[in-house]
């Protein structure tokens, strides 16, 4: 207690110290006037009694050192000190300071902008009960590891297995919400009773579903989330009990999330609905539409997880052969399926900003090191007037901090200006599956973070000069122009600096061009069809007024006649289930081919139903046979179009028009194909394109549309009215996602596009600083040398030796740089080979070209410094100290 | 002139509050002044080294301090002790009495081991 009240004064004394010197100067004098006046009573005169007065004392100024000394804290004091000496230091040299402040802020706020997502993406834990207990289940076959269960493997799944304490299915769906202007589209999923349960999530207001409630005999129910609460409905209590329209059926609003939940595989979702399996697919076992989520029991692994799930689906493949064959089973952690797209970039984002923050941090030092050079005298003074040399140490610890702490600031700032532009810089449909990163910010873990780093580099701004400090007798500097060992040992210390440097940098610019060489080979790959001025737009109708066939064909018909008839729209084409090229490889169908053996064998391939006018529209390429026409209907003999995978794959020495098709019904309907097309990119860019089968929409009809359509203006304009158009025909038909096929395109390649521009953005700094890191060293080395340049001239040296002489050393270190650079960038593109797409981690073209970019400004930067050098002159140069 | 003793670490401050209580509040210079003659003039004691030790007694809360006039009208400025003071007398007193106690048995020879 009496400890803390004295530490107080005295660290409130060190602010008011002049205050305290002025009051103890008086007390002394006070002290001193009534000692003499008392040796004057006793007979002295006034020079002794004022002798003796001050004798007595002991020293009027150590009495006041010994008393400041415990009014303060001499510690702080001296570090105050040292602060302001830094301060004023860096004043002086202002270039210097801003150079290495600014480089050190860029390094800095580049990691922690990324630390950022990587917080808000993967180290924060997921907002459910014991997360790490939470796995996807998944069936799976060959052709998607990870694909959807059926609904009635699913119930098979939950009562036989024991590994699971619960096991609960989601399906992320779309629901035509009824408002008084007619059909709104909204997100929602539909999910088992246990859903939340198992989550471990409680909703905010309400209540849970009861178990039984996702049965279709029970009343239908919905749960909301807190933003369609909030937006729909204003955030009122009383939203209970009131009843909400989905896809024509009345559902009485049970309950309401809380904030911060969020489940991304079925996001954004506004509506929670309880199952009701119905209809065809729910109870098909053939029909996959469900995933699943279970908790594990305690104790269990996910690898026990999956033997057990497996060897249930194989009883089940054993039970119905028809459904089940071929179909596995796949557990993984919840967190896998949540973020394993992401994971890997975001890593490969981080290492890139680690590593400018490396070069920038080598920067500095490599700064520092340059000018603790240029400080050897000041040193040296301070040593000989007897700083100690933990005070000398302190000194450079305290402008490393500061420095630090400048960057740190800075950096920490604009870090989050950076995390707010790169967040913008999402596409909105991307964020609304990002629902995490709503959490993006300066949480504690990413201050933390922070710190870690800025002490890092205290760290080693202080260590370097001292390190020089320790290698050089402090005598030395004293002597007039004196640079023996000293600059031998910079330059083998800096130069090794740069080498690091350098190697960083191509490790930046070789992950760059890798990224970037992937993201041109992605956005260029082969898709089949003509992108530009195409539109497209996804249309669903209500089912009670479209659901039969004749009343499905004629919609779409009369959606394509009247898109066709808007100005400039060229041709129009419609593909059921609203599947669109460069989509998913999803909607998968099993076929035979008729006339051919078959044991019961699952071919699994994506299939479209379109309309006539698909191909056309699309401008893809026939390669023989003919299109569809819209005669085809399911009174006419059924056809089929294949791709050339297909044909490839399945008839690789036969002419497949002509032959017969079958889906795997009993008795088969044969299906005649008619057509051979080149093979349009109907899934993802990134994968190849599977085998697919196309059928005519009107012998498979369906009442949700992707709408396709061509048009001679430019395709962005033509979207508002697209919409307009279609719901003018009804306003029960909900429609989405109106954009243009550049779009869509350039918008599914993001991640690739977002990592190469983030990697290439970092590499460009890297590489910046790296070739004036260089410069810097050759310049320096230019400038210590010049005497000794001077003396090679005055004894007959020409200028090209010179130049040769300060090129030679800059080309050994650039060859250093680039070799070791090379070998780490090969094995730095090996770990991130999973990012590329269509090159080699072995890319000779990308290494070759960073390599002569990076020599070639190597040697443009060092070349300035020498021809400085090779410009000297002599007699000047002699006589410059 | 007789050997002097050095004022022994830590029993200044014990000095400098005793001195205040006997002679009630007391500028530095009178309590050095006052120290050295109770030491019947034994100590050998340089008056700066009592403004440090009251600056710590002061800082710890024992005593206070107040500008004022001397006898001779001079300004100055007058030490008090605190409650607090008092009480930390007490209690080095009584330390002290016991230490000294302790070792006088052990340096006076002693007639009772047997």
């Amino acid at each position: 207690m009496k400890r803390l009240r004295v530490w107080t004064l005295r660290l409130a004394g060190m602010f008011s110290k002049g205050e305290r010197d002025t009051e103890l100067a008086d007390e002394i004098d006070s002290h001193l006037q009534m000692h003499i006046d008392d040796n004057l009573r006793a007979g002295m005169t006034l020079e002794q009694a004022r002798r003796d007065a001050m004798l007595k004392l002991g020293g009027v100024e150590l009495t006041k050192q010994a008393y400041r000394e415990g009014n303060t804290i001499p510690f702080l004091e001296n570090l105050l000190q040292d602060f302001s000496f830094a301060i004023r230091q860096m004043r002086k040299n202002l270039g210097f300071t801003c150079t290495a402040i600014l480089t050190l802020a860029l390094g800095m706020s580049a990691s922690v902008a990324i630390f950022a997502f990587v917080d808000a993406t993967l180290i924060k834990p997921l907002p459910y009960q014991n997360p790490s207990r939470l796995v996807g289940v998944f069936e799976s076959i060959s052709m998607f590891p990870h694909s959807n269960l059926s609904y009635l493997d699913y119930l098979d799944w939950k009562e036989r297995n024991q590994v699971f304490s619960s096991l609960d299915v989601y399906q992320h769906t779309g629901f035509k919400l009824s408002t008084p202007d007619g059909a709104q589209p909204a997100r929602g999923s539909r999910v088992s009773d246990g859903f939340f349960r198992t989550l471990g999530v409680s909703p905010l207001l309400g209540r849970d579903f009861y178990s039984g409630e996702d049965l279709l005999a029970a009343p239908r129910t919905v749960i909301l989330s807190y933003a369609a609460w909030q937006t729909r409905y204003g955030g009122k209590e009383d939203v209970l009990g009131q009843t909400v329209n989905l896809d024509g059926n009345p559902n009485t609003i049970i309950g309401v999330l809380p904030k911060e939940f969020h489940f991304v595989p079925a996001e954004p979702a506004e509506f929670w609905t309880a199952l009701h399996a119905s209809g065809g697919c729910d109870l098909r076992r053939s029909c996959h539409n469900l995933y699943g989520v279970a908790r594990l029991k305690d104790g269990l692994s996910v690898p026990t997880a999956l033997a057990e799930m497996t060897s249930i689906a194989q009883q089940l493949e054993v039970l119905y052969p028809d459904s089940n064959r071929g179909q596995g089973a796949a557990v993984i952690p919840l967190s896998e399926v949540i973020v394993g797209d992401i994971r890997p970039i975001l890593l490969v984002l981080l290492s890139g900003a680690g590593l400018l923050l490396l070069i920038a941090s080598v920067n500095v030092s490599s700064l520092l090191l340059v000018r603790s050079e240029s400080r050897k005298r000041e040193i040296a003074v301070r040593s000989a007037l007897g700083a100690s040399r933990a005070r000398l140490v302190l000194q450079f610890v305290t402008e490393g901090l500061v420095l630090v702490m400048a960057g740190t600031v800075l950096g920490v700032v604009s870090a989050y200006w950076a995390m707010q532009l790169l967040t913008r810089l999402i596409p909105t449909d991307m964020i609304a599956r990002m629902p995490f990163i709503q959490g993006l910010g300066l949480s504690i873990r990413v201050i933390a973070f922070a710190c870690v780093i800025s002490l890092l580099a205290a760290a080693l701004f202080s260590i370097t000069p001292t390190l020089r400090l320790s290698l050089s007798p402090s005598l030395e500097g004293l002597a007039e122009g004196s640079r023996g060992s000293a600059g031998m040992m910079w330059r083998r210390l800096g130069s090794k600096l740069v080498v690091l440097e350098l190697a960083t940098a191509m490790v930046l610019l070789v992950g760059a061009g890798l990224l970037g060489k992937s993201l041109y080979l992605l956005l260029n790959v082969e898709i089949g069809f003509q992108p530009d001025h195409l539109a497209l737009l996804e249309a669903g109708a209500p089912q009670s007024r479209y659901g039969k066939d004749e009343q499905a064909i004629a919609l779409a018909s009369q959606i394509v006649s009247r898109i066709a008839s808007l100005p400039g729209v060229k041709a129009v084409a419609i593909s059921a289930s609203g599947q669109l090229p460069v989509g998913s490889n999803g909607n998968t169908t099993w076929f035979r081919v008729l006339g051919r053996p078959w044991h019961g064998e699952h071919n699994e391939v994506p299939e479209r139903q379109v309309s006539s006018g698909y191909f056309t529209t699309l401008g893809a390429k026939l390669l023989s046979g003919r299109y569809f026409n819209d005669a085809e209907d399911s009174s006419k003999p059924r056809v089929a179009i294949i791709n050339q995978e297909l044909a490839r794959q399945y008839f690789p020495n036969e002419d497949p028009l002509g032959q017969q098709l079958s889906y795997l019904s009993d008795p088969p309907v044969p299906m005649e194909i008619i057509g051979i097309v080149d093979d349009i990119k109907e899934g993802p860019l990134d994968t190849p394109t599977p085998p697919v089968l196309y059928v005519p929409f009107n012998q498979s009809t369906d009442t949700y549309f992707g709408v396709v359509v061509r048009t001679s203006q430019a395709e962005r304009s033509l979207l508002a009215t697209l919409t307009a158009t279609i719901r003018q025909i009804d306003h029960d038909i909900v429609t989405v996602g109106g954009v243009t096929m550049n779009d869509r395109i350039n918008d599914s390649a993001y991640l690739h596009r977002s990592s190469a521009w983030l990697v290439g953005g970092f590499a460009v700094l890297a590489f910046l600083l790296g070739v004036v890191g260089l410069y810097g060293v050759v310049a320096y080395s230019v400038s210590r040398r010049t005497r000794e340049i001077g003396v090679r001239m005055a004894l007959g040296a020409q200028r090209s030796s010179v130049y040769k002489l300060i090129l030679k050393e800059a080309g050994w270190l650039t060859a250093l740089g680039i070799i070791l650079g090379l070998v780490f960038s090969v094995a730095a593109a090996t770990l991130m080979r999973g990012l590329l797409f269509g090159v080699s981690s072995w890319d000779v073209q990308t290494l070759l070209v960073v390599a002569v970019v990076l020599s070639v400004s190597a040697l443009l930067a060092s070349f300035i410094p020498a021809r400085r050098a090779a410009s000297v002159n002599p007699v000047d140069a002699l006589r410059s100290e | 002139m007789a050997d002097k003793a050095d004022v022994w670490q830590g029993t200044l401050a014990l000095m400098v509050l005793k001195t205040i209580e006997t002679m009630g509040p007391l500028h530095g210079y009178g309590i050095a002044r006052r120290i050295e003659q109770t030491s019947g003039g034994l100590l050998s004691l340089n008056y700066g080294t009592i403004y440090p030790a009251l600056l710590k007694l002061e800082q710890e809360g024992s005593i206070s301090s107040e500008w004022g006039l001397s006898e001779n009208n001079r300004k100055a400025k007058f030490y008090r002790l605190t409650r607090s003071g008092r009480r930390q007398l007490k209690q080095e007193e009584r330390h002290w009495e016991q230490t000294t106690a302790i070792l006088a048995r052990f340096l006076s020879p002693t007639e009772d081991h047997a």
